[in-house]
């Protein structure tokens, strides 16, 4: 291995419960977190260290999930308890703005489009939702898709293209583009064996990297499809296989590097770094760096900062969180 | 459950339960680090009631001490269960009786394992995965009416 994980600090953050994730700001300057203990915890550098700025609640369950707006002025958060809350950015502390209802049941992800207009969230109800955003803050619901059998757990957007992914405990990973203001499943990826609990876009949005319950990670890459019309091709295009010793619960691809990082059931934290040289349709990935007791209970996340290289949060099911760095290993 | 007071298997076999564990010198001896086997664990879980009958998960024969295996060293905790019969609805919470009654005994730092024992149930991947995602076991256990039922078969009953 040619690179260290080296800690920078850890968190007692959702004490005596379970730290479920944790997301950057767009500028990175601060980071929120969420967990069982219902509440969401934002984070802000002051001087060296890490401390907490406020603690928000309103859930009546565990919150799963937190996502900032690309603007970095509103934050989402997803709960068990089947709402999704919106929060504006007020000086230095938040307040609740809306509550979207709708969900049957545990509300397991949210996450923004990258122009900000547009939300999608998904549950164990087995639908994803997406809800357009006016200028008034008014949110409303634009589409109710159900292509998945099973739970979803996770749903993200392409980096710059308004396309849509989502992962299920049906073992598929689905891929929805917006036809006449109707959002379709356009691509559904076979692969897995098992639940797949996270995805991760890379800097371009041309490649996807999915984790499972199945311990493996796997790479998919955009193809053309050559009929010109239909479906969309999304191919495997690498799967790591035989570095985690349980269920892979978060992927994070930095799009500042191009480092891959995952959290896994086996405590560990893992980086992964992308032979340049291979061919570009049998993708090779290396470790490059691992802290095998990176927590002392499973990793449920790991999230790179968006503006300083190399700079990566964990959480775990003891409540902790973890900021480390990157860098070249010197022994 | 099926309506009212019919069970499903009404007339299950019943096995005698196992004696107290014997205690060596070396576990008496408070000096020495005991590692935690599969005795220990088994006791652990060979008292939880069954949901249907007024008898423990031993007497009825869904767990045994040869199905716990337990690696103190790798923090590792692996339990087989049995269903007395192969379409019984109970497995899923029978199952999650075992898994909670693990979380809240044992150390944080073991890994906890619990599926069912194989080509003895119908429905036994749909179950086993149920059991190992931990996101829709937090999410059960914060169901108000589920976590009595469950703590109903973990209470102690005098045995």
């Amino acid at each position: 291995m040619k690179e260290a994980l080296s800690l920078v600090q850890r968190l007692s953050a959702h004490p005596d419960s379970r730290c479920w994730f944790v997301s950057w700001n767009p500028t990175g300057t601060l980071f929120a977190s969420c967990g069982g203990d219902k509440a969401i915890r934002i984070w802000g550098r002051e001087g060296d260290s890490w401390i907490c700025k406020s603690v928000l609640h309103q859930h009546q369950r565990t919150v799963r999930k937190v996502a900032w707006s690309p603007c970095g002025n509103y934050l989402a958060s997803a709960s068990f308890d089947a709402t999704t809350c919106i929060w504006k950015k007020k000086n230095d502390d938040f307040e609740s703005l809306t509550v979207l209802e709708g969900h049957e049941n545990e509300v397991k992800c949210v996450a923004w489009a990258p122009s900000g207009n547009l939300l999608a969230t998904c549950s164990r109800d087995k639908s994803v939702w997406v809800w357009e955003v006016d200028e008034e803050d008014e949110y409303e619901c634009v589409t109710v898709v159900n292509s998945h059998t099973q739970d979803v757990k996770h749903v993200v957007w392409h980096p710059t293209q308004e396309l849509l992914a989502s992962a299920s405990y049906d073992n598929n990973i689905c891929i929805y583009k917006d036809e006449d203001d109707d959002w379709e499943c356009r691509a559904t990826l076979q692969g897995h064996t098992s639940t797949v609990w996270s995805l991760s876009f890379d800097g371009t949005g041309q490649r996807l990297a999915s984790c499972s319950d199945d311990r493996t990670v796997k790479i998919w890459k955009e193809y053309p499809n050559e009929s010109g019309e239909g479906d969309l091709l999304w191919k495997c295009v690498c799967t790591l296989s035989g570095y985690h010793g349980r269920t892979v619960y978060d992927v994070a691809w930095c799009p500042l590097t191009g480092a891959l990082a995952t959290a896994c059931g086996d405590d560990a934290v893992r980086v992964f770094k992308e032979d340049e040289s291979a061919n570009p349709d049998q993708l090779v990935f290396s470790l490059a760096a691992q802290v095998t007791k990176a927590h002392s209970q499973d990793v449920n996340c790991v999230a790179w900062n968006p503006q300083e290289p190399g700079l990566l949060a964990s959480c775990s099911d003891n409540g902790e969180i973890a900021l480390w760095r990157i860098q070249e290993d010197s022994t | 459950m099926s309506g009212g007071t019919r069970l499903e298997n009404a007339n299950p076999v019943i096995f005698q339960r196992s004696g107290e564990r014997l205690l060596t010198a070396s576990e008496e001896d408070e000096d020495v680090h005991d590692p935690i086997d599969d005795r220990e664990i088994f006791d652990l879980i060979r008292s939880i009631n069954d949901p249907e009958h007024p008898l423990s998960l031993e007497e009825l024969n869904v767990v045994e001490q040869v199905r716990v295996k337990v690696n103190d060293a790798e923090s590792t905790v692996s339990v087989e269960f049995t269903p007395t019969i192969p379409h019984c609805s109970m497995a899923t919470l029978i199952g999650l009786s075992i898994k909670v009654k693990l979380l809240r005994s044992l150390p944080d730092r073991f890994k906890i394992d619990v599926c069912i024992t194989p080509g003895t149930h119908t429905s036994e991947v749909a179950v086993n995965k149920q059991l190992a995602d931990k996101e829709r076991v937090a999410a059960a256990l914060e169901n108000s009416s589920l976590l009595e039922v469950v703590n109903q078969c973990l209470s102690t009953r005098s045995i």
